[in-house]
């Protein structure tokens, strides 16, 4: 299959500052640690990981609304980091973002249709009419009102707000969006109308996604692959259906037991394997293994040397020492 | 059995400039001694304001609260909503307690967890500081915070969001209460950290044999912690059953609903989610038929003209709906 988007070995390092009077070394947070991956054309690449794991940071590295600390970004054959702003700029129409906090990224003070014609007057040299047209086009498309347009975001609820915030995304027809938690804030019921939609974007217009969230169950759903990351890491990478029906990492399979499953004697009969602890502070990351602190089934192995991503099996990335040889479940 | 908690009719009314918004209307439902009941329902549902209305933590000036909660345990039988506001503090806190979503906005941030654990105590109890700190430490210990002695002196900022849940759980279980009222504490968590706060919930249900109100929107969440699921939708109680019977047979449109638009691992495979179309309806209008109708696949005349009663379909299994899913047709009754 074609790559549209790939990435190499990219790391994003931020600095903090201990203190104001600088008495003490300041310290790097690790958000992003060597991670790469590809994703395919119309295909769309899960990405899961707890808060504060760094998904959200790689998403925004690989549209360089942040810049990467170390590593390239390919889009096709194009050399991301080689670019300077202005042809960057012009990439942007290509490459677009959905943001989780609906509100927050649209303008209040804008009516909706302004916000979603804002892209088209900076990027192309559409007539005001042309716009007006594509407006009331894109609003159909995600399943509003052309009567919309004269309204303001507070007007609408949270979901009417996705759909909008998407509309304004679709404006200059991008072949890749990175979707940052777009449905986290979204009842259920409106979760899966936004998911239906975004489905539906994708068989028409052929568009590419990297869904990003904290909910494997919603992912397993939408994804074709999927990522798994801890601690600004990538411990494992592989289909969805192999993900959930073969999971090699001992966190991906922590991860699965802890959904609860809506079914309430299925869930009374299975076991969950609970994590004990906490993601440790991404500032000093445990030495070797990131997970092994928190791994059931780690040793010292696990705590003395880093485990390498690698191939184990065909299209399937894991990063562990006890890949497929020592199983969560079991220890319970 | 009889009930711990009996609420009945209770409706809950907010006054606006923009006119009454009918919150919770004609709410009906019992709690018994050692169950947990689940309350289900999207956000704007009414589930946070039934539970505040009952313990008077609604702002007074702008909320009209009427009907009867009757609380009756050991040497107790009291309707809550009848109690002025001291009165209602003698049960706040030590007979019925309630934690929040966001632990770090309800722990106060420049007192140490331990003190605010103490106060409760050192408030109901009656302790003395130093058999407070003794016992806070012990609660510490329950909710499974490590080094206590070095928590205790902790400030809420110093703690992760999963510590702080742990930390207002011993709070609310400080003083043994009968009821113990949870508005989505785990919604703001990972699930990891989730499942953790689920398991810790039941160990202590079953310790200390209280009984539980969980508030959530995640019907996952409910399937392997709740007795009883009481499902909400617009302020009103739509559906109320014993949790095997609820997944299994769903018998409001709402419900059915909601379970078709979680994705779920044990049912892969399923190319589109069943959504429900349109939006949740607009609280300012008095209800005079079904609140649901509006995005109801099933709605017929009847639903548009009356407020469906309470239909008993299985022993402990209520719906307020005209229309018969299991045999897909309108009831006869209609």
């Amino acid at each position: 299959m074609d790559k549209l988007v790939q990435i190499k070995n990219i790391t994003k390092y931020f600095d903090v500052k201990r203190s104001f009077i600088k008495l003490k070394r300041s310290s790097v947070v690790r958000a992003v640690d060597d991670v790469s991956f590809a994703i395919h054309k119309n295909e769309t690449l899960g990405l899961v990981g707890e808060s504060g794991c760094g998904k959200s940071t790689l998403g925004r590295v690989i549209l360089r609304l942040q810049e990467p600390t170390s590593g390239t970004l390919f889009y096709e054959d194009t050399n991301l980091n080689l670019l300077k702003p202005e042809e960057l700029r012009r990439f942007r129409t290509k490459m677009q973002i959905v943001f989780q906090d609906s509100y927050s990224s649209l303008n209040p003070r804008h009516k909706i249709g302004e916000i979603i014609a804002e892209p088209m007057t900076i990027h192309t040299e559409m007539t005001y009419r042309q716009i007006r047209e594509r407006i009331y086009e894109l609003l159909n498309l995600v399943g509003l009102k052309p009567g919309h347009a004269n309204r303001f975001p507070h007007e609408f609820s949270g979901g009417q707000r996705q759909r909008i915030n998407i509309a304004r995304t679709l404006a200059l027809s991008p072949n890749f969006i990175v979707c940052d938690e777009p449905i986290s804030a979204l009842d259920v019921s409106i979760q899966a109308q936004v998911v239906n939609l975004l489905q539906d974007l994708q068989d028409k217009l052929g568009i590419t996604y990297l869904f990003i969230a904290h909910d494997l169950s919603m992912v397993q759903h939408i994804s074709n692959r999927i990522a798994v990351m801890y601690l600004g890491k990538i411990m494992e990478l592989t289909s969805s259906d192999r993900l959930f029906d073969k999971p090699l990492h001992p966190y991906t399979q922590s991860l699965i037991s802890a959904i609860p499953i809506p079914d309430p004697k299925k869930e009374r009969m299975r076991k969950t394997v609970v994590l004990e602890g906490e993601v440790p502070s991404p500032v000093n990351p445990p030495a070797g293994c990131v997970f092994h602190t928190r791994c059931p089934v780690s040793d010292e192995l696990c705590s003395r040397e880093k485990p390498e991503y690698r191939e184990i099996e065909p299209e399937h990335y894991v990063a562990c020492h006890y890949a497929g040889v020592r199983k969560v479940t079991e220890i319970c | 059995m009889k009930p711990i908690l009996a609420v009945e009719k209770l409706n809950t009314r907010f006054e606006t400039f923009a006119g009454s918004v009918y919150a919770v209307n004609d709410i009906n439902f019992e709690l018994f001694p050692g169950e947990i009941l689940a309350v289900v329902g999207e956000s704007g549902s009414g589930k946070s304001v039934t539970m505040l209305s009952l313990l008077g933590l609604l702002p007074g000036s702008s909320s009209r609260v009427s009907g009867r909660a009757q609380f009756s345990t050991a040497g107790i039988d009291v309707d809550l909503l009848s109690l002025s506001k001291s009165e209602l503090n003698r049960y706040r806190g030590n007979h019925i307690s309630l934690i929040f979503q966001d632990a770090l906005r309800s722990l106060n941030p420049v007192t140490t967890v331990g003190e605010q654990i103490s106060e409760s105590l050192i408030t109901h109890l009656g302790y003395n500081k130093k058999k407070a700190r003794r016992h806070a430490l012990e609660l510490l210990e329950l909710v499974g915070i490590s080094q206590p002695d070095k928590r205790y002196s902790s400030y809420p900022h110093m703690f992760s969001g999963g510590m702080r849940q742990r930390a207002m759980i011993a709070i609310a279980i400080s003083c043994k209460p009968e009821i113990l009222i949870a508005d989505e504490p785990t919604t703001a968590l990972d699930v990891t950290i989730q499942s953790q706060i689920l398991e810790l919930a039941r160990r202590l249900q079953r310790e200390l044999g209280m009984a539980v109100i969980w508030i959530t929107h995640d019907l996952g969440v409910v399937a392997g912690l709740a007795d009883r699921v009481l499902v909400m939708y617009g302020g009103t109680a739509v559906e109320i059953a014993p949790v095997d019977e609820l997944y299994e047979n769903p018998r409001h449109p709402y419900t059915e609903g909601l379970l078709g638009a979680i994705p779920s691992i044990a049912n892969k495979g399923i190319k589109r989610l069943v959504s429900i179309d349109g939006s949740p309806p607009d609280l300012f209008q008095a209800p005079r038929h079904c609140q649901f109708v509006w995005r109801c696949p099933y709605a017929f005349e009847p639903c548009w003209q009356n407020i469906p009663q309470n239909y008993e379909i299985n022993k402990g299994h209520y719906s307020k709906c005209f229309y018969d899913l299991q045999n897909n047709r309108p009831r006869t009754e209609v």
